[in-house]
């Protein structure tokens, strides 16, 4: 029998911020969607989240920002995982972003980036499309 | 509040009217499937009499100023003061923060709201590896007393209250504040304020947390103590609903776990030895607007019943004060949304205009600009005149409780109390509140009423105008706020400084008795203040905590 | 470096990216497991399971502590259950850990049951090999229930922990049934709730009346825990190593229990490469849906279609 490959994808909030209303929630719907989500839980330094996206060998970290640590924290952790040679790993974000600081996110190797207000499922359908499980 | 036969006639009126609605509605079908509040309760296609059987007036409304305080806590309400129009500000480094009081100050502004940075709410300095990148982000850093001189420098604190928003180091923070009036000649009896001070909410909302929930509470009581006894004049504890809302609770959810939290920490002060009244006259409470008109002010109308309830039925108060639940408000920051930014000035105004018939005694407006960074001076200025459109514009605030005796508000409000207290039965049952959190009960409950409305609002079952509904494919961009590059670097040089220019030995002293009494049973007030005027870091007061009391870890529940 | 040589020497990269391969059930996975066997067989398996809620995770946390600082390294598999509704899940158990998250002597996986035919257990051993061959001398296994598949996991395990909290009236007689037969030590955690002395006295009850489980020597010890505050766990580990101990004294109970799980081992190793095998060719055969028809409509019953499927496949000729 053949299994096919599950899509597993970490969700991480790093930084010291507690809102964690929008990654729980986010985990909740990839789970709905049929993926495996390892939880990272709260107050993670990007070193921690790399350590665990590589011990769980996910296919991809979601980042979760709301208290505009973002510009560091994020572009660090995409950092850290090509000094792992895990870039292969993608990463996205969502949260709260002003306007200017998404392209330069997006410069940084942040792959998609995703505001408050997106429906559910476009945040799993991106996923679904975009997202090849890492064989 | 009607008597039989006025019941029997309004019975049968209705089952006449119920009838001609059946009739009008198989013609022209209602616009929903399912009529309900944002909390998810189901709406009646009317209200009347009928649905206040089970209420009384005197014993259940009453008067305004009068127990049970459902109609207010002051007999004149707005028409003898209005609210306090507290806006909450703070950013960058103290220096640029201090612009701003000063700013808002001569505009006229009674209260003072401070907002720190991350670091700073969870007792780390500046040049913590954990705090790379926060510097002044969400509010202004705090790292020494040297930091807190210059936030208030020229601000007239004798005359002014401050708010500070701060939980888990909130006793140092505090001290700081006592330690920089003194400093300045003015006695710490002298001083107004709150802190917010309300550990059990964030393990079950807000998520800033330090040390587990009982050597927390032993923290927070050790404030209210010290308060009751030196600092008469400030609340040492504001009972947050506020952030459990933020996270997704329900209305009910929100007002039954932050009484319940109200009720934890009376416990444990009554159990330290303080007589209710002394101090349950300065505990004050702090809720969120949503945008459920009229649920919201059903909940805040609840509230005060309840809590009068409580103190008077459970801790035997006997001073009226102590029966008051004044709150705070802030409108919901979770409702505003990034697209089509302005048409979060229309939801802060109706979210304000709940908190007002609400009868709130402080109300912070969030700026338009919220959901994207901290708000431009424009932004939180029109949020400033919304506040004062509604109280002097509106006509609203021309006498207490306008909507007392509506049937639907009425209905509302007693389902309200009654759904809050069974919550605050089964969290009884569970030994407490913080029994309940170590158990994850509360976060376990507000984990589902999020996902659940959050499903709403992607089935398009809830609307959310420019999000769901009513979309633009142009929006007008927002300017915003950006943190000073380099603040970071700036602020560890400066509290390099500050470390370079102190007694090292002193500090080391003074932190090694705050460890020592830590351990023992006493108030730890005083040996905090004795640190924090040596310019003992806020982390390394913090670290003290941490390695006497243990750290606590996020459960993870989702 | 070969992907074998890799793990053998400790490469975080290469052993997670192979337990993926393991867990996903591709076919080459099964190549290097069998290049790593000989570097197996170092590690002690212990075994941590409970229903939901009763604070594994916390406990594993605070086991792993008192290990590293005792100088031995850990591998951690956490098991969480899939949705039946989507197939997806969250995987939570590692927050509970994250203190141990950047120490180099620690590796934490999280799996989901994920609900095929047996194939858990056989995933869960691979992944434990691979952990061994890693050099990890201790491995905890923490899975959630007690249902077969809980059952079969625990029984991969050297010693297998139960844990249980007060108040569990009712569960505890669902138990007596299944998981309380494999369990080698029962831990009452949290156990400053009421009712932790009933609790344990309910255990100890149930295996008093089960005497042929202690009637080899070892008699499981109950065991009260807080593991929130770290109360407890020095002594589950002391535990732990007596059972250790007990196992290895024997010259002849260790050959013995050897024997007994080499031949389970195997057994299900058979059974699942069968399955695996053989399974998805007949479902996906005309064969199988012909005689599914058949079936529907009455025209034949299921164990004449079931035998005459399977006998053509296995002993093609006999059919």
């Amino acid at each position: 029998m053949n299994q096919k490959r599950k899509i597993r994808i970490l969700v991480a909030k790093p930084g010291l911020d507690g809102h964690d209303r929008g990654a729980r929630i986010i985990a909740r719907a990839y789970r709905d969607a049929g993926f495996e989500v390892v939880y990272s839980g709260l107050h993670q330094t990007p070193e921690e989240i790399v350590q665990a996206a590589i011990q769980e060998d996910v296919d991809m970290i979601g980042l979760s920002s709301l208290a505009g640590a973002h510009m560091y924290l994020f572009p660090r952790v995409v950092e850290l995982l090509k000094e792992k040679d895990a870039e292969d790993i993608v990463v996205c974000g969502g949260g709260i972003f002003p306007e200017e600081d998404i392209p330069k996110l997006k410069r940084a190797g942040i792959k998609e980036i995703f505001t408050p207000g997106t429906p559910l499922a476009v945040v799993t359908k991106w996923v679904e499309e975009n997202l090849k499980p890492r064989g | 509040m009607f008597n039989k036969k006025e019941l029997e006639e309004i019975a049968a009126d209705n089952k006449r009217w119920q009838r001609i609605f059946k009739e009008s509605v198989s013609k022209t079908p209602e616009r929903l499937e399912r009529f309900s509040t944002v909390s998810g309760r189901p709406i009646q296609n009317l209200y009347t009499p009928l649905d206040l059987r089970d209420l009384d007036y005197s014993k259940d409304i009453g008067l305004p100023g009068q127990y049970p305080f459902t109609r207010g806590v002051q007999p004149s309400m707005y028409r003898g003061r209005l609210w306090t129009m507290r806006m909450f500000a703070g950013l960058g480094s103290a220096r640029d923060t201090n612009k701003r009081f000063h700013l808002l100050v001569n505009e006229g502004q009674t209260g003072l709201s401070t907002a720190f940075d991350m670091p700073t709410l969870m007792g780390y300095d500046t040049d913590s590896p954990r705090s790379r990148g926060e510097c002044g982000r969400c509010g202004v850093a705090i790292d020494t007393l040297k930091d807190m001189e210059i936030l208030f420098e020229g601000l007239p604190i004798d005359r002014i209250t401050t708010s500070m928003t701060i939980n888990p180091p909130a006793s140092v923070l505090w001290a700081m504040y006592i330690a920089m009036a003194e400093k300045r000649g003015i006695s710490r009896s002298a001083i107004g304020g709150t802190i917010q001070n309300d550990m059990l909410k964030e393990f079950i909302a807000q998520k800033t947390f330090m040390c587990p929930p009982r050597p927390s509470m032993r923290l927070i009581i050790d404030t209210i103590e010290f308060g009751t006894k030196e600092v008469p004049k400030w609340n040492p504890i504001s009972i947050s609903g506020y952030h459990i809302r933020e996270a997704g609770s329900t209305a009910v959810q929100e007002l039954a776990f932050t009484l319940a939290n109200g009720i934890a920490y009376l416990e444990a002060a009554v159990e330290r030895g303080l007589d209710v009244d002394s101090f349950a006259p300065r505990l004050s409470f702090f809720f969120n607007s949503h945008l459920d008109f009229f649920e919201e002010i059903a909940k805040f109308r609840a509230a005060r019943r309840m809590w009068a309830r409580i103190m008077k039925e459970r801790f035997k108060a006997k001073d009226p004060r102590s029966m008051w639940l004044r709150f705070h408000t802030q409108t919901a920051g979770c409702s505003l949304t990034a697209q089509q930014p302005y048409n979060n000035i229309t939801r802060t105004a109706l979210e304000a205009l709940a908190a007002v018939l609400g009868g709130t005694q402080s109300l912070h407006t969030n700026a338009l600009d919220e959901v994207l960074a901290l708000p431009t001076e424009e932004a939180a200025t029109i949020a400033l005149r919304t506040q004062q459109i509604i109280a002097e514009e509106s006509g609203v605030a021309n006498t207490p409780d306008p909507l007392g005796g509506s049937f639907f508000v009425e209905r509302l409000t007693k389902d309200i109390e009654e759904e809050a207290f069974q919550y605050i039965r089964k969290i009884d049952d569970m030994r407490g509140m913080v029994t309940a959190i170590e158990r994850n009960y509360p976060q376990m409950e507000i984990a589902d009423s999020a996902y659940r409305y959050q499903e709403q609002i992607s089935s398009g079952e809830k609307t959310v105008v420019g999000v769901n509904k009513y979309g633009a494919e142009e929006e007008l961009p927002l300017k915003t706020v950006q943190v000073e590059p380099g603040l970071e670097e700036k602020q560890i040089q400066w509290t390099n400084r500050v470390k370079n220019s102190r007694d090292n030995t002193k500090v080391r002293d003074a932190l090694e008795k705050l460890g020592e009494a830590a351990q023992r049973d006493d108030n730890l007030m005083h040996y905090i203040i004795d640190a924090v005027k040596e310019y003992a870091t806020l982390q390394e007061i913090c670290d003290v905590f941490r390695d006497v009391f243990g750290v606590y870890r996020d459960p993870g529940i989702y | 470096m070969g992907i074998a040589e890799k793990i053998i020497s400790g490469d975080v990269t290469a052993a997670a990216k192979l337990i993926r391969d393991i867990d996903d059930m591709v076919p080459e996975a099964r190549a290097i497991l069998k290049e790593l066997y000989p570097f197996t067989g170092m590690a002690y398996v212990v075994g941590i399971t409970g229903a939901s809620g009763v604070g594994k995770s916390t406990l594993v946390d605070q086991m792993v502590t008192h290990l590293r600082k005792a100088g031995r390294t850990v591998g951690i598999l956490a098991v969480d259950p899939t949705s039946p509704f989507s197939g997806g899940a969250i995987l939570g158990d590692r927050v509970r850990m994250q203190q141990h998250s950047m120490d180099e002597g620690v590796f934490i996986r999280s799996m989901a049951t994920r609900g095929y035919f047996g194939g858990l257990t056989q995933s869960i051993k691979g992944v434990i090999d691979v952990l061994d061959a890693m050099g990890k001398e201790y491995i905890l296994v923490e899975t959630v229930g007690v249902g077969q598949d809980e059952i079969d996991i625990v029984q991969t395990a050297h010693t297998s922990i139960i844990v249980l909290i007060p108040g569990m009236g009712d569960d505890i007689q669902a138990l007596k049934a299944g998981i309380l037969e494999v369990g080698d030590i029962f831990v009452i955690n949290k156990a400053d709730r009421e009712g932790a002395d009933r609790t344990v006295s309910d255990i100890k009850f149930m295996i008093e009346m089960d005497e042929k489980r202690y009637k080899d020597g070892w008699k499981p010890p109950i065991l009260t825990a807080q593991a929130v505050y770290g109360k407890g766990i020095r002594e589950i580990l002391d535990e732990v190593e007596k059972h250790r101990e007990y196992l290895t004294s024997s010259k002849e109970r260790q050959s013995k229990y050897r024997y007994e799980k080499t031949r389970n081992d195997l057994v299900e190793m058979i059974k699942d490469k069968i399955v695996y095998e053989v399974l998805d060719d007949i479902i996906h055969s005309g064969e199988f849906e012909e005689a599914l028809q058949l079936i529907m409509k009455r025209k034949i019953d299921p164990y004449t279609a079931c035998d005459n499927i399977v006998l053509k496949k296995l002993k093609p000729g006999k059919g």
